[in-house]
């Protein structure tokens, strides 16, 4: 079975909760007991219906508030798939658990109301999404109930959006009229909209393809750990552990170690369960390597042929999440794939409007919640392809260096 | 799901969802061995943190895990479970570490709350906390998992704690792809949940298919029970029935396995991972709800323990 990651945003008003609380109703991922609870507080509350959002605001501050703050994750499973919902707030204060939602996403789903259109929410949510490049972008048009299953509202709801889409660089974009309220195109077409010729929403979720969304291309392998069990019965054995990043590796493959520069081939792919014959993402393997040559963690394992970009100076889209902004001159800890580094911000190019995507190229700083082009320059070489080509070698973080607090975060530019 | 071939074979190159999961378990572990100097790995002989030492074990195969485990022990623990522990740390050549909430009452540390069968349960999070400053672990691997409950449906892979080993569930570092940050000052540390993103499904369905051995209380046996706040609690040295609840006998076994004082077992017969496999695919509860009593204090009881250093 099949994992799908999925980030869903927006408020309650645009029954978030309501279409995540019968997703998980109607996949039978409620339990008994959790449903009792929620009816409780919502009872003691005097609230006239059960909010399903009690499900997922777990924290006492979001209980009082009413409102999602940080991310939280649920869990449903149909007999297709498996799904991971990561549930994010939408408040522009909160842009950063949007960012951390949708950095593992292999879809988003951006709620809009019928009634209101296309908002500012929508737009943010949806260019993060394309900032983060999740392969999968999913609007959903809900409380069509609302606005009479109307097909002209949906239309001009979607010719919008689609106007303001080609904007951004979305590889698949699909749209749906639903109601969460009433479950039309939730789990079953509805007969209600007989226009709507697509699928449901759960039916997309299962089918959606994402087998091609992963870089098959080019093989990369940050090394994570040595494995030397000093064991009598193992005296030579050296393996490099790490999470496969990118493209295939196979015994035999001709590979190349950096920075060293060194080749050598794969002497063997090890697991618990026995030798491999293929390596691939997202899979954590152990390489052994024909030549004893001297490999240890931060290091990246990849073919001569086909090797990341290797430099210090580096050009990326940073995401800001903390109070104190961004500016000329800081310096940082980066977190680059299994390598910690420090950096210096050379220059902030420009800043990005998340809403109107206008570049603001006067600004030197990016305050919380901005996004924007940052140089950035590095204390030791980093092996990295564009975030564009790869999400797991094209991404960095950035930490305070006194509160250790992570700060950005970083989807890198270049080199094609 | 034994290799991750079966995909390439066919040429689609996609993993199962459990191969998902436990490769990204795998990739936590070595992360936490890799950038801290001290970590453990809590270890209670339950399913859940069985899962992650066998986790871990694959993570550094052919190697050896290259740290210790650590059990709060609060002397309230069912025999077989205790027996389990010992007999893993030793097959797998791991130290184990009992911290002992025992231990910490004699010491003055903290007072046995009042009333018959008082629960230990909170009172290990000072064990815990004692024991983390005394070994100075800076890591600290705990098996709790997203979906059990819903603070911890909040929580971080990598979660901060302070200086006084607090989780500030306002305030918590943002996390992003799998770029975990353990970067922490002397005295802060940080827990590592590698089985954030299973829930009590996968983790049954993958001990069926790894075939990996747990205590015998997980598996139906005939056990003395009676009834007590809905649950069923087991007769034995620190739980009295009171003179109005009835003893009797029937074929029980555990979904979590906590202090005997807390965890309540359900009527089953399933005696293989198989079977509860189906079970709890058919359960209309939550392991937690149907189980622990500690949780049932009040809707934010897991977020105050948590806040105050709880697992």
């Amino acid at each position: 079975m099949e994992l799908l990651r999925l980030a869903t945003a927006g408020s309650v008003d645009d029954g978030k909760s309501t279409l995540i609380g019968r997703l998980l109703y109607d996949s039978k991922a409620i339990f008994e007991d959790q449903l009792e609870s929620v009816e409780r507080v919502s009872r003691q509350r005097g609230d006239e219906y059960t909010d399903l959002a009690l499900l997922t605001d777990g924290l006492r501050a979001e209980r009082e508030q009413g409102i999602t703050i940080d991310v939280a994750y649920r869990y449903f499973a149909t007999p297709a798939r498996k799904f991971i919902i990561a549930d994010t707030p939408g408040h522009i204060q909160y842009t950063r658990n949007m960012v951390t939602g949708n950095s593992t996403a292999d879809l988003t789903v951006v709620l809009v109301d019928a009634r209101k259109g296309i908002v500012e929410q929508t737009r943010r949510h949806a260019f993060l999404a394309s900032l983060l490049r999740v392969p999968h972008l999913l609007l959903c048009v809900n409380k069509m109930d609302l606005v009479g299953y109307d097909r002209q509202v949906f239309e001009s709801i979607r010719e919008e959006f689609a106007a303001f889409a080609s904007r951004l660089e979305l590889s698949d974009l699909s749209f749906i009229p639903i109601s969460a309220l009433q479950g039309d195109n939730v789990v079953q077409r509805s007969a209600n909209m007989p226009w709507y010729e697509g699928a449901s929403l759960l039916h997309h979720l299962e089918q959606v393809y994402i087998s091609s969304d992963r870089n098959l291309i080019d093989p990369r392998l940050p090394v994570q750990w040595v494995i030397r069990p000093q064991a009598t019965s193992l005296p030579d054995y050296r393996g490099y552990a790490g999470r496969v990043a990118g493209g295939v590796f196979k015994p035999g493959d001709e590979v190349m170690v950096l920075p060293s520069g060194l080749t050598t081939t794969v002497a063997g792919i090890d697991t618990f369960d026995g030798p491999l014959e293929e390596a691939f993402p997202p899979m954590s393997v152990t390489l052994r390597l024909t030549d004893d040559v001297d490999v240890s963690r931060g290091d990246l394992i990849c073919r001569p042929a086909n090797r990341p970009a290797m430099g210090q100076d580096l050009d990326a889209m940073v995401a800001w999440m903390t109070e104190k902004p961004l500016k000329v001159g800081d310096f940082f800890a980066l977190k680059h794939t299994t390598r910690w580094v420090r950096a210096v911000v050379r220059d902030v190019r420009y800043r990005l409007d998340v809403n109107t995507l206008h570049r603001d190229e006067a600004s030197s700083e990016l305050g919380l919640n901005d996004v924007g082009r940052v140089s950035l320059r590095v204390t030791q070489p980093l092996f990295y392809d564009s975030y564009r080509r790869n999400r797991q070698t094209g991404s960095f973080i950035l930490a305070a260096e006194d509160t250790n607090v992570t700060v950005g975060a970083g989807m890198l530019l270049g080199p094609d | 799901m034994d290799r991750g071939t079966a995909g390439a074979a066919s040429g689609q190159y996609q993993l199962t969802q459990l191969q998902s999961i436990e490769s990204q378990s795998i990739h936590i572990i070595r992360e936490v061995a890799a950038e801290f100097e001290r970590p453990v790995l809590l270890f209670s002989g339950g399913k859940d943190s069985v899962v992650m030492l066998h986790l871990a074990r694959r993570a550094f195969w052919p190697g050896r895990i290259p740290f210790p485990v650590m059990h709060i022990d609060t002397g309230h623990n069912f025999p077989e479970v205790l027996e389990f522990r010992d007999r893993c740390a030793e097959d797998l050549g791991v130290n184990l570490v009992v911290a002992s909430v025992q231990e910490s009452i004699d010491a003055g540390r903290v007072t046995e709350e009042g009333g018959p069968d008082p629960s230990r349960n909170r009172l290990q999070t000072r064990t815990l906390l004692d024991a983390i400053t005394e070994h100075k672990f800076d890591a600290v691997f705990g098996g709790a998992r997203r979906d059990e409950e819903k603070a911890r449906a909040k929580e971080r892979v990598f979660s901060f704690r302070d200086e006084f080993g607090q989780w500030d569930p306002k305030n918590q570092r943002p996390e992003l792809w799998s770029l975990y940050n353990g970067r922490h000052r002397a005295g802060e540390h940080i827990r590592v949940f590698p089985l954030s993103d299973w829930t009590e499904l996968d983790i049954w369905q993958y001990i069926a298919t790894r075939d990996i051995p747990l205590p015998s209380i997980y598996y139906s046996h005939r056990r003395q029970v009676f009834r007590r706040d809905g649950m069923l609690l087991a007769v034995g040295p620190y739980v009295t029935p009171r003179e109005d609840e009835e003893v009797f006998e029937v074929s029980v076994r555990y979904r979590t396995v906590g202090d005997m004082t807390v965890t309540g077992a359900v009527e089953s017969p399933a005696t293989s991972a198989e079977d509860i496999v189906t079970e709890v695919a058919a359960s209309r509860l939550t392991e937690r709800g149907a189980t622990r009593a500690d949780d049932r204090v009040s809707e934010a009881s897991m977020e105050d323990r948590k806040r105050e250093g709880y697992f």
